[in-house]
């Protein structure tokens, strides 16, 4: 029920970015009112976080290993030998409050951001959007809400999964290149705090949000045949991908370094 | 019941609908007929508040539609049952689930009532033994019953029908014109059937109306349609390809 006419596109950035923050306002409304679309729910829960398993296992794996191979070449030149194994906290560091968040987002957006698009996408341009409003079903809240809460969920313990494998593979790197496993280990452990991997949990929720709301929005906007829902999931992934990657510098700056309590 | 005046609606250049009026009266069957891209999909739409008009005034039951909310219009749109001109069914869904979907939404039944009623609504529209297919295993004249059993299921008080009898055999055809009379005789519903199948139209329509350049250009009884002095009408019943409708 949009507005078919086109504006310049300078305002058209602004009423998108509108477009997007009421999907979201009208999506977490959807959290209160009765009924909760169980089922859609339990399927997304599904979608987004069991099958995406083997994609961010192998994405985490590589992501520790190169992070472990590049840390100790650093402590290696630049400190000396026997000085690897304080890479640990490094390594850590680096990948749970960065590297994992970041390319977690990047894979489920490519996963479930371009699939959520091109789902309802299709319903949007074979009617199916407008049979859901004659038979009574809100589309935003049969089908954007369970995504939304799905991904918000989800996308923290994907992320944590993550940190768990890229820590190990950074980990069995550095042993594998001789470096004293229990300096290692004893380091991470010291300098590693709780804080630093929550505030990659706390991205990773916000990426979900992300994620979900803009291949949800370009779904809903689909206009034309395949051609069109092509597009609407491309774009997705497109706009998500840089939205996670902006958003993440941003919160980076804000989330502070340590927790003081 | 339906009060249409002075609807308007344009994509772009293309100027659909242009200042049309139409009422449709409680408990009547009024079968609209037109050119194939005339408007009639989308005159349907806007009476179920799926569309807003650029110009104009809609009322149904007296309420002006026009500037309702999503969750007012919910309460309007329980009245209506829509079927679609391709089905327009959840393709991720059973079939069951499919008929099931407004039942579940616009009443109160217990599980078991629901499972009597989706079952009811497939048999009324001669269908049998398809509840666990999907969508894609079923073909184009059986998509479009479904479409019509989950119309049907919740008991609205007004039909649309977008085509019924398009794609469905004629024995099929004359069942679903049947299914019409019946929805009207037994239950008071008022309907409004779109349709290309003049048989059909003179046999389950108490009026029509022919959509002509974004208006209605007449509306009558059947036998006033019949004997219509108006050439375009004359022409579009005949089905001749000579006469004052040119752009085909
Ligand atoms: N979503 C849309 N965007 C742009 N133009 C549209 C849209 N829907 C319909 N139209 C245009 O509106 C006109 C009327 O379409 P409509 O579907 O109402 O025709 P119809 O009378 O139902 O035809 P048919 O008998 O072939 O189903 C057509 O010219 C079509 O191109
Ligand atoms: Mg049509």
């Amino acid at each position: 029920m949009a507005s078919e006419s086109k504006p310049f596109p300078f305002s058209t950035l602004f009423s998108q970015v509108g477009q997007v923050g009421l999907l979201f306002g009208r999506a977490t409304a959807g959290l209160f009112r009765k009924p909760f679309e169980k089922e859609n729910f339990l399927q997304q829960l599904e979608d987004i976080g069991v099958r995406s398993l083997p994609v961010v296992s192998l994405t985490a794996a590589f992501g520790g290993l190169v992070f472990g191979l590049q840390t100790y070449i650093g402590f290696h030149r630049f400190i000396g030998p026997g000085s690897e194994a304080y890479g640990g906290p490094v390594i850590s560091l680096g990948l749970t409050k960065e590297l994992i968040p970041i390319l977690v987002g990047l894979m489920i957006t490519g996963r479930v951001g371009s699939a959520m698009a091109a789902e309802i996408g299709t319903m949007k341009i074979t009617e199916q959007i407008d049979a859901l409003y004659s038979l009574g079903a809100d589309p935003v809240r049969y089908l954007v809400t369970p995504r939304l809460l799905a991904s918000v969920i989800m996308m923290p313990i994907l992320v944590l999964y993550g940190d768990i494998i890229g820590i190990a593979c950074g980990y069995i790197y550095n042993v594998m290149m001789g470096v004293n496993q229990h300096i290692y280990l004893k380091n991470t452990l010291l300098y590693l705090e709780f804080w630093d991997v929550v505030t990659g949990l706390i991205k990773a929720a916000v990426f979900g949000g992300v994620i979900a709301v803009i291949g949800c929005w370009q779904g809903l906007e689909a206009r034309g045949g395949a051609e069109g829902v092509g597009r609407a999931a491309t774009r997705a992934v497109v706009v998500a991908s840089i939205g996670v990657l902006i958003l993440n510098f941003f919160l980076s700056k804000a989330l502070p370094a340590d927790l003081v309590l | 019941m339906i009060e249409i005046q002075g609807l308007h609606k344009s994509f772009g250049t293309n100027r659909v609908l242009q200042g049309l009026d139409l009422s449709v009266r409680k408990g009547e069957t009024l079968a609209v007929i037109g050119q194939s891209g005339s408007g009639k999909s989308i005159l349907i739409k806007h009476m179920i508040g799926l569309m807003r008009p650029d110009q104009g005034r809609i009322s149904i039951d007296g309420v002006d539609i026009c500037c309702l909310s999503e969750r007012e219009l919910y309460a309007v749109r329980r009245k209506f049952g829509l079927l679609f001109q391709a089905a327009a069914l959840f393709d991720s869904l059973t079939v069951a689930e499919n008929v099931r979907f407004g039942l579940e939404r616009y009443q109160d039944y217990p599980p078991d009532r629901i499972r009597e009623i989706v079952l009811e609504s497939l048999a009324k529209v001669g269908l049998r033994d398809v509840e666990d297919l999907m969508p894609y295993e079923l073909s184009g004249g059986m998509k479009k019953r479904v479409g019509l059993a989950r119309a049907i299921a919740y008991g609205p008080e007004i039909m649309l029908y977008d085509e019924p009898s398009t794609g469905i055999d004629p024995i099929r055809a004359d069942a679903i014109n049947d299914l019409i009379l019946r929805m009207q005789q037994e239950m008071n519903v008022t309907s409004v059937v779109i349709t290309h199948d003049m048989t059909s139209a003179y046999k389950v329509a108490d009026r029509l109306a022919m959509l002509y350049n974004g208006k209605i250009v007449q509306i009558g009884a059947p036998d006033e349609i019949r004997n219509s002095a108006n050439p375009i009408v004359q022409q579009f019943i005949h089905g001749q390809a000579a006469g004052p409708i040119k752009d085909y």
